[in-house]
């Protein structure tokens, strides 16, 4: 069984994001790291190579240094990396950006992609579903839980009050959710491996059945009007109470002064 | 694309089990005032099986006509056929704006479609407006300036940054938009919209999955995103049996238990109580946050909120930058001392 699975680098938002002192956000001082639905997708992958057998490609589109992901990834287990970097290929929204995964991933045999549900930088969650398009694939988005029987994968498909039990026959794509699991960490030995990995890489010249109306700034049919952070509301008040009595008689007045009771 | 063949707002009215989604009646109270800037109609497109008796439900939240598509194929959500039944409407009826729930459903037909079609798709939006774009005219390129566009502003980064963005040459607009945002109208009893029955054919092919369970969640709570009064508990709660304090300080106001990501990523409570970017956007009179850091993410889905009241330990948890009220203290302390004093508090009344 052929795997591949899309991933991308991203700016690590947890354990505190970093602003500077006009309150922008301060992406220089955050890691970069591999998004984490991502890599439940990996994961989900190499449990499927560990059960079954298969060989797992990992692709992502970025700047050079998105090279560090696909490394980690082989760390983990991944056999392969390939890099998908041009700069005709930058300021591309989802459309551009599945294009241009589509135009990358035809030059490779495959039977199951798995991407993740969604990147935490843009959150859209529609790259993996235009993949799926663009290949005329299926597509079951936000799994839970994939088994590979012959040549179908049955996923449990989580919805907002259920999920549905889905069999597709392969190829077909994938995207995971984060809860799909825990990922392993990467090995001294794979360390090692991913060290010495060659990283295929990639531009637009590579991609197959792309047009150049469709990559890209250019290519993206939707365009950035404004963009701006976020005007919070400010922090309130904030009480340290000598005791737990104190702390409670500040809550209740505060509930009382506004009419909650 | 000739973009003047475009006309219309258009609004997926997303049905599960032949009952209308909250979510369709919110885009159809948004999609009348955008009907309105642009002098147009406001179209639902329903589309299920046996679900022709929905439509003047529809039309009393605001639609003028209901395109119903009705066949078996369509009894519970696929992509394909869903996605084959949505992209023909847009063929044949050249919607100039398409809205979409930002839903388990919507946001995997939202991108299908959006890619059949070839036009651009703005995910997740919280706010729609009709404007120019650009915003301003570009110094000697004045005529160049579009009018009438669909400006669709989101959040991203986990909502510390917001973009406004247009779709200028490409037709239908599209966007997602978030449930929980959007204000339905108040129905309109007795109205009626124009049902127009449209039928593309369904032929299965390998993008057709087969459904070989439906498993429902069992619930008898109040849906989050309703409630006046959240007691949202994080991985600070510790344990799921001390969830306990935080259920019976919800009883004492009358209001329900919500969580962050981390309680769900535990296994210590279901999804659909989990707040933030990948839960639900909720607005509650209050919002007690308790053991929670308050991740951006988790931010995102309650800064809203009229009250908030943070509970934490650390006094450098972020919770506290949108907090209200921010109490630095042992939540196993304060907590059910909290409930015994409102308890006594409302019983003095």
């Amino acid at each position: 069984m052929k795997i591949i699975v899309c991933i991308k680098q991203v700016p690590d938002t947890k354990g505190g994001v970093k602003f500077n002192p006009d309150g922008t956000l301060d992406r220089g001082a955050m890691l970069a790291i591999m998004n984490p639905d991502d890599k439940a997708g990996l994961e989900a992958a190499l449990r499927l190579k560990d059960q079954y057998g298969a060989e797992v490609t990992v692709l992502t589109m970025g700047l050079p240094k998105a090279a560090d992901v696909l490394r980690e990834a082989i760390a983990m287990g991944a056999d392969k990396g390939i890099l998908v970097t041009d700069r005709v290929l930058g300021g591309a929204d989802t459309w551009a950006t599945s294009t241009t995964i589509a135009g990358a991933i035809r030059n490779l045999e495959y039977d199951l992609i798995i991407t993740g549900r969604q990147a935490i930088d843009g959150d859209t969650a529609q790259v993996g579903p235009q993949i799926a398009e663009h290949l005329g694939i299926p597509v079951i988005s936000y799994a839970q839980a994939i088994t590979v029987d012959g040549n179908k994968v049955t996923v449990q498909r989580q919805y907002d009050d259920r999920y549905h039990i889905l069999e597709a026959q392969m190829p077909c794509l994938i995207t995971a959710l984060s809860e799909l699991n825990e990922p392993r960490y990467m090995t001294p030995g794979g360390i090692f491996d991913a060290c010495a990995a060659e990283i295929t890489t990639w531009g637009r010249a590579d991609l197959k059945d792309v047009d150049d109306s469709n990559i890209g700034l250019a290519g993206s049919p939707t365009k950035i009007a404004k963009a701006s952070d976020k005007v919070r509301k400010g922090a309130g008040e904030k009480v340290v109470p000598d005791s737990p009595e104190d702390a409670v008689s500040y809550i209740v007045g505060k509930l009382q002064e506004k009419h909650v009771i | 694309m000739n973009l003047e063949e475009y006309k219309g707002v258009y609004v997926f009215a997303q049905q599960v089990d032949n009952e209308i989604s909250s979510i369709a009646f919110e885009l159809l109270g948004k999609a009348k005032q955008l009907a309105g800037d642009l002098k147009e109609e406001v179209t639902a497109v329903l589309l299920g099986s046996g679900i022709k008796n929905l439509a003047d439900q529809l039309a009393e939240y605001g639609a003028d006509k209901v395109i119903v598509v009705d066949d078996p194929e369509l009894k519970d959500y696929r992509t394909e056929p869903y996605a084959h039944a949505l992209a023909e409407v847009i063929n044949k009826y050249k919607p100039e704006i398409m809205l979409v729930g930002a839903t388990a459903i919507g946001r995997d037909l939202g991108p299908t479609v959006s890619a059949r079609v070839a036009t651009g798709l703005t995910a997740d939006c919280t706010q729609l407006d009709i404007g120019d774009f650009p915003l301003t005219p570009v110094p000697g390129k004045e005529a160049e300036q579009k009018h009438n566009q669909l400006l669709m502003t989101r959040p991203a980064f986990g909502g510390n940054t917001i973009a406004t963005i247009a779709c200028p040459n490409n037709r239908p607009q599209m966007a997602t938009v978030r449930p929980g945002v959007m204000q339905k109208i108040e129905p309109v009893k007795g109205a009626k919209a124009v049902i127009e029955e449209f039928n593309p054919g369904f032929t299965p092919n390998n993008r057709y999955v087969t459904i070989k369970d439906v498993v429902k969640a069992v619930t008898d709570t109040v849906d989050i995103m309703d409630a006046k009064i959240l007691v949202s508990g994080g991985r600070g709660v510790g344990t799921p049996e001390n969830f306990k304090i935080l259920e019976d300080l919800a009883a004492v106001l009358g209001g329900t238990v919500s969580c962050s990501r981390a309680v769900v990523d535990a296994g210590w409570k279901p999804k659909d109580l989990q707040v933030g970017q990948t839960g639900k956007t909720v607005r509650p009179h209050v919002y007690f946050a308790i053991g929670i850091s308050g991740a951006i993410q988790h931010v995102a889905g309650m800064e809203e909120s009229d009250i908030i009241v943070a509970i934490n330990k650390d006094e450098d948890a972020p919770i506290f930058d949108v907090a209200d009220y921010g109490i630095v203290g042992d939540l196993n302390k304060i907590v059910p001392q909290l409930t015994e004093s409102l308890k006594a508090a409302i019983a003095a009344k």
